[in-house]
């Protein structure tokens, strides 16, 4: 067993853990923050995707243990408050998602995406930094807007702010 | 149409819940006292059980339970079923072997259950499962159709000889004969439909919980179809009675068929969950899911198109063995059969049919409907002969197919199906367009100076949606009516509460049946509650599949509200002192036509409940409810075009364009519609150039995980260009035909016509990996 602190959506949480608990079950089960999801077991489609001191991890690959220490952002914790994050707002706004089970992943992943490239996105780099993430319902096509219109969106809130 | 009515893009209310992590899927569930389950699984394809012992199991820490099928045997809960009775062209019906929700004596394909542990903890109920002592025998395997039809393959029931389920036919065999005998011209081709994973995002799950005090057990589990689940489960498997079962399928997480069906751990969770005492919760990994979740297609097919001096099509013959894996699921026999031999007519007028279906018991997992469900092998069929036809007749794809559309309606095929209303002409026309059919050749050329070559492909398909009409579908073996049921409450202060059989696993119900009620009554859809997926919330319903949602679905909900829509009037007459002829809705108001006298809505409804001036006899409060059985099936059809460069150096293919265009009849909101049509395009070039479902020889599958069955990622797409046309469906009120298998439909042949028309073989089989085009490649340039 190992005890373990982090800081989880702005709240410092404790708890002591099984030493083989993943980080995903330690947020789904010991915090009840279900909105990250396990869909495989090979770290293959990115339905667990929370952000780590400010990057993208997938959940399920590493231990609640490693992440102790750490600030992690789950998709409960994107908004601000009622106001939709950018990106939560566009994919809505385009349609990207149906069943949801892969939007929280596909969320995180984006917003992490957009951090890194503040230049602006086009199609072909979306798709490509895609690549660990599978959504079986939408064929990607909205997704993908979703992505270039927050990216639009934020870059040019950016270009405002500076 | 208003902002929110038919035909407006409304963003869909249930998203809000999806993009902050509010979703609440079956694994989300919590229930006081819940305990964990692991399941014990055969690791060989074919083996008898000699011996389990789970002595050593129970032993271990935070064990609850080990239970074994002897035991659910023993407790009288019965062997899952086929709910589609097929009968043999002899007359015999079906040969169901018998399939024990945990296996007993026999196993018959990798990751059958055979014992359940319950734990404390998932994790503890993993390492007890493992320590299960299982003594197998192991049998000799077969995992082919074709090979275990054959002499001499291991036999996987007593009750079907030869591992032959049914030997079925249908239509007219000595017209087609005579045809192809007499023809110009005959076509020829062996194709096979790959194996496929349904993999939905989100894997099985089932939840049990007995309460004893109650003597009632509910189930949460990823269903599309809870009603059904309740009724199979309480009527043929005894795990509980109907009115003491509930079960509820909350948010799911992708279906696309694979969740219709009732498989053995809903029924051994709620069962153990007696047996144990404590609520028993199970999720699938993904390898549990690849190995167990029903499997799709697979399907080994020859056919012969003939046709006469004029190029017209005059016969057609096919015959089909399909591989039903290691147990009938409840929807398999229907699909190689009345799903799919009667759309082998295509969009043809072809006046001679015969199609004859043999399927075979495999040491594989349970094949069943996935999206599409004998449609897309239908097409599959269809598309590629038509298509190999035209290049062996020197003709253009486009105009063989124009030359042989149906054209006048309503059109009666030699396979069962009358075609209502169509106009596929319109389609072709549409996708040529979008498509720049004409400017190919430039764009070929062009390719070839960069060393690619560019091929198109086409494919015309036709379905059969929102599956009906009840009594019909009974005659041809179904086990249940194909109605579905609504019921429309208005509250007191006016909003609304649809309850409806339909289940959404991401079709967006929440929001388009919405639509509806706001286009009707004026209601803002914010005010408008969709309610499904709880059997005691919702009396009775048939689920969400073969896109029946908005054609049969929404039109219960039309009865409904028709029936509402006649006691407001009455109400409102009365109170406004005026004729129920006069009273006409009109964004949220009842008025008297030609006067300026209204009454809100929200005043009606509350009239209604308060009661104290309604018209003489009328019961207070207004809330209807409907069943709607369809008068026929609906046929979605359309056009769909694809554009590929392949790489002759290494066989990769890229799709450079693809081109929709559906004819789905009316449509209530285009942008979901749309997604529908993405979604199913990329399971269907899927299918086409890189999934496959494949076992080893022994039985052992082999693409049991993300690293090795190959999922579309956003990096093996392009973005599709859509367009829909509307003739409407003259079978249901709301001229609906369905869109959500159209793309896995259309898309497969589309893409191999595409990709053999580049590397000039048309010897190629899905799915089209690079290895396997480049050796097509190699062969064509051999010759
Ligand atoms: S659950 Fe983490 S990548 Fe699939
Ligand atoms: S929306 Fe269903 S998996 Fe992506």
């Amino acid at each position: 067993m190992s005890e373990i602190e982090m800081v989880v959506n702005g709240r410092t949480v404790t708890g002591n853990v099984e030493d083989r608990t993943l980080l995903v079950h330690f947020l789904r089960e010991n915090l009840g923050l279900t909105g990250t999801h396990v869909g495989c077991d090979t770290s293959q489609c990115g339905a667990c995707v929370v952000h780590l001191d400010g990057k993208a991890v997938k959940s399920c690959s590493m231990l609640a243990a490693q992440a102790s220490g750490s600030t992690v952002v789950t998709i409960e914790g994107l908004a601000d408050g009622a106001d939709l994050h950018p990106v939560q707002a566009a994919f809505r706004e385009h349609h990207g998602l149906q069943c949801g089970f892969c939007t929280p992943g596909m969320i995180m992943a984006a917003t992490d995406m957009i951090a890194r490239h503040p230049e602006g996105l086009d199609e072909k780099t979306v798709r490509s930094e895609l690549e660990g993430n599978i959504c079986r319902c939408t064929g990607y096509h909205n997704i993908v807007k979703a992505i270039l219109a927050a990216s639009e969106t934020m870059s040019k809130g950016a270009a405002r702010a500076a | 149409m208003g902002i929110e009515g038919i035909g407006a893009r409304v963003a869909r209310k249930e998203d809000k819940r999806f993009i902050t992590g509010a979703g609440r899927y079956v694994d989300d569930m919590v229930v006081p006292g819940m305990k964990h389950a692991a399941f014990v699984r055969s690791p060989h394809a074919h083996a008898e059980i000699e011996s389990i012992d789970v002595a050593a199991a129970k032993k271990m820490p935070g064990v609850i339970g080990v239970l074994t099928g002897k035991e659910i045997k023993a407790d009288g809960i019965g062997n899952l079923i086929c709910g589609w009775m097929i009968h043999s062209k002899d007359g015999t019906p079906m040969k169901m072997g018998a399939w024990s929700p945990m296996a007993t004596d026999r196993v018959r394909f990798v990751g059958e259950a055979v014992a359940i542990v319950v734990a404390e903890t998932k994790g503890q109920a993993r390492d007890a499962a493992e320590a299960v002592v299982v003594n197998y025998k192991e049998l000799p395997a077969v995992i082919d159709a074709v090979a275990a039809l054959e002499e001499g393959a291991p036999q996987l029931h007593p009750e079907a000889e030869g591992n032959l389920i049914y030997d079925w036919e249908i239509g007219d065999a000595a017209a087609a004969d005579k045809a192809i005998a007499s023809a110009a011209h005959v076509t020829k081709l062996k194709l096979v439909n790959n194996r496929l994973v349904p993999n939905a995002m989100e894997p099985r799950a089932a939840l049990g919980h007995y309460d004893k005090a109650e003597d009632h057990y509910t189930c949460w589990t990823t269903s599309q179809n809870p009603h059904v689940a309740r009724v199979v489960m309480s009527a043929f498997y005894n795990v509980a009675p109907e009115n003491k079962l509930r079960v509820i399928a909350p948010d799911v997480g992708g279906g696309f068929g694979s969740k219709i069906f009732i498989y053995p751990e809903e029924i051994v969770c709620l069962w153990a969950s007696k047996k144990t005492g404590v609520p028993v919760k199970w999720v699938a990994d993904r390898t549990e899911s690849f190995l167990t979740d029903a499997h799709g297609r697979d399907h080994v097919t020859e056919v012969q198109m003939a046709f006469d001096a004029d190029n017209r099509m005059t016969g057609l013959k096919v015959d089909t063995i399909a591989n039903l894996g290691g147990y009938m699921s409840l929807f398999s026999s229907s699909v190689p059969t009345y799903l799919y031999a009667t759309l082998l007519s295509g969009q043809y007028a072809i006046p001679a049919i015969h199609c004859n279906v043999r399927t075979a018991y495999t040491n594989t997992a349970p094949v069943d409907a996935y999206r599409g469900a004998g449609r897309p092998e239908a097409t599959y069929v269809m598309e590629r002969v038509v298509e190999t036809a035209a290049r062996e007749l020197g003709v253009s794809p486009a105009e063989l197919r124009r030359k042989n559309f149906i054209t006048e309606f309503p059109y009666q095929t030699p396979v069962i199906m009358a075609y209502d209303a169509g106009d596929y002409a319109a389609s072709l026309d549409a996708a040529m367009k979008a498509a720049d059919y004409a400017g190919f050749e430039a764009r070929r050329a062009e390719a070839k100076s960069r060393g690619k070559l560019r091929g198109i492909g086409m494919s015309c398909y036709i379905e059969a949606c929102g599956i009906a009409p009840s009594q019909a579908v009974g005659s041809l073996g179904a086990g249940v009516g194909l109605w579905e049921s609504a019921e429309v409450r208005v509250n007191m202060a006016g909003t609304i509460e649809v309850l409806t059989g339909s289940h959404s696993h991401g079709q967006g119900h929440e929001t388009t049946f919405a639509q509806l009620v706001n286009q009707r009554f004026g209601v803002p859809i914010e005010q408008v509650s969709i309610v499904h997926g709880d059997t005691d919330k919702v009396q009775m319903g048939m689920g969400t599949y073969g896109s029946r949602s908005g054609a049969v679905g929404m039109s219960a909900i039309v009865k409904a509200l028709d029936k509402v829509e006649a006691k407001a009037k009455k109400i409102a007459a009365h109170l406004l002192e005026a004729d129920e002829a006069d009273i006409v809705i009109e964004n949220g108001e009842l008025k008297v036509a030609g006067t300026d006298k209204t009454l809100p809505w929200f005043q009606m409804a509350l009239a209604a409940y308060a009661a104290h001036n309604l018209p003489a006899g009328m019961e207070p409060g207004l809330k209807e409810g409907a069943f709607y059985d369809p008068s026929n099936f609906t046929f979605p059809a359309g056009c769909y075009i694809c554009e590929v460069e392949v790489d002759p150096d290494t066989g990769t293919t890229e799709i450079v364009q693809f081109v929709a265009a559906d004819d789905f009849g009316n449509i209530i909101n285009p942008m979901i519609v749309e997604g529908q049509v993405h979604g199913g395009i990329a399971q269907g070039v899927g299918q086409a150039l890189l999934e496959g479902c494949r076992y080893d020889q022994s039985g052992q599958l082999i693409t049991a995980s993300y690293m090795d069955y190959t999922m579309p990622r956003a990096g093996d797409l392009p973005s599709f260009t859509v367009s829909t046309s509307n003739t409407p469906c003259p079978g249901n009120p709301l001229g609906i035909k369905g869109c959500g298998e159209a793309g896995a439909i259309g898309s497969p042949p589309a893409v191999i016509n595409a990709v053999t028309d580049a590397i000039g073989n048309n010897d190629l089989t899905m799915p089209a990996t690079p290895l396997t085009v480049w050796a097509a490649l190699k062969a064509a340039t051999r010759h």
